[in-house]
């Protein structure tokens, strides 16, 4: 096996961190989808709450395809 | 004999290439600069885990959405209209034991119900009715007492307003609306 990274320790350093803030963003949305949910919910208003699992699940999504690249850049 | 990784600044006992050692040597690294790059990954690991936890918590509503039964409200007599003086309030249960709800005479045409649980931790609401409003002593949150719609303090959500009926000089329940504004 050759020992060279495609990436610089530098380089995945940095790209780790444009990711980490991505992921935080997708984040807080996530949150604020599901306080937004739940004060629906509460209020009575169930249309909502499929809509707003759907978009959960493809920001999750996202999150997993970015940790996933992580983990290929590390080969 | 393969070229040794630049980044690698220590060489592990066996001498092998990190990508070759253990994987407990991989996430425990000696190098300090290996070790930030690690903490950083499992960082963005927890992140992601704390995202599916978002997507088990909006399953978790979608279920209750689907599965929860609406109650089915029947028409209860709450209070004889002339019993009830303008000004003055009763509390009712509606639509069943311990789901407490106040009556409200505004005026001499005007009498409105609403949930007597704060929508912010369900702490019993008290009518101020010289004030105008319904006010929760444990954050002191405040409602509009014609509207039930939140005035100050903590609450997002308007009170759930009870449906009323006058049928022959008697108040009727006949059901519960929820609102979220």
């Amino acid at each position: 096996m050759n020992g060279q990274r495609r990436f610089s320790r530098e380089q995945r350093l940095r790209i780790l961190a444009a990711i980490i803030s991505i992921v935080i963003l997708i984040v807080v949305l996530q949150l604020w989808l599901l306080t937004a949910t739940m004060n629906a919910y509460l209020g009575g208003d169930r249309g909502v709450a499929l809509p707003a699992a759907a978009a959960s699940l493809v920001c999750f999504l996202l999150n997993l395809g970015l940790l996933r690249y992580v983990y290929r850049i590390e080969r | 004999m393969s070229a040794r990784d630049p980044d690698e600044l220590t060489i592990p006992p066996d001498g092998r290439p990190t990508a070759q050692q253990p994987r407990w040597r991989r996430d425990f690294p000696i190098d300090v600069p290996q070790d930030q790059y690690v903490a950083r990954r499992e960082f963005s690991k927890f992140l992601v885990l704390t995202s599916f936890a978002f997507v088990v918590g909006q399953i978790w509503i979608l279920a209750k959405s689907l599965l929860g039964r609406r109650p089915a409200f029947t028409g209860t007599p709450v209070a004889r209209i002339d019993e009830l003086a303008v000004g003055s309030f009763r509390q009712f249960e509606y639509p069943g034991p311990g789901e407490p709800k106040l009556l409200v005479r505004l005026s001499e045409h005007e009498v409105v119900a609403f949930d007597q649980r704060c929508t912010h931790l369900s702490c019993p609401v008290h009518p101020q009715v010289e004030r105008g409003l319904f006010h929760c002593p444990c954050h002191k949150g405040s409602f509009d007492l014609a509207t039930g719609r939140p005035l100050s303090g903590p609450p997002r959500r308007p009170l759930p307003r009870v449906d009323l009926e006058l049928r022959d000089g008697v108040v009727w329940a006949v059901g519960v609306t929820e609102r979220t504004s």
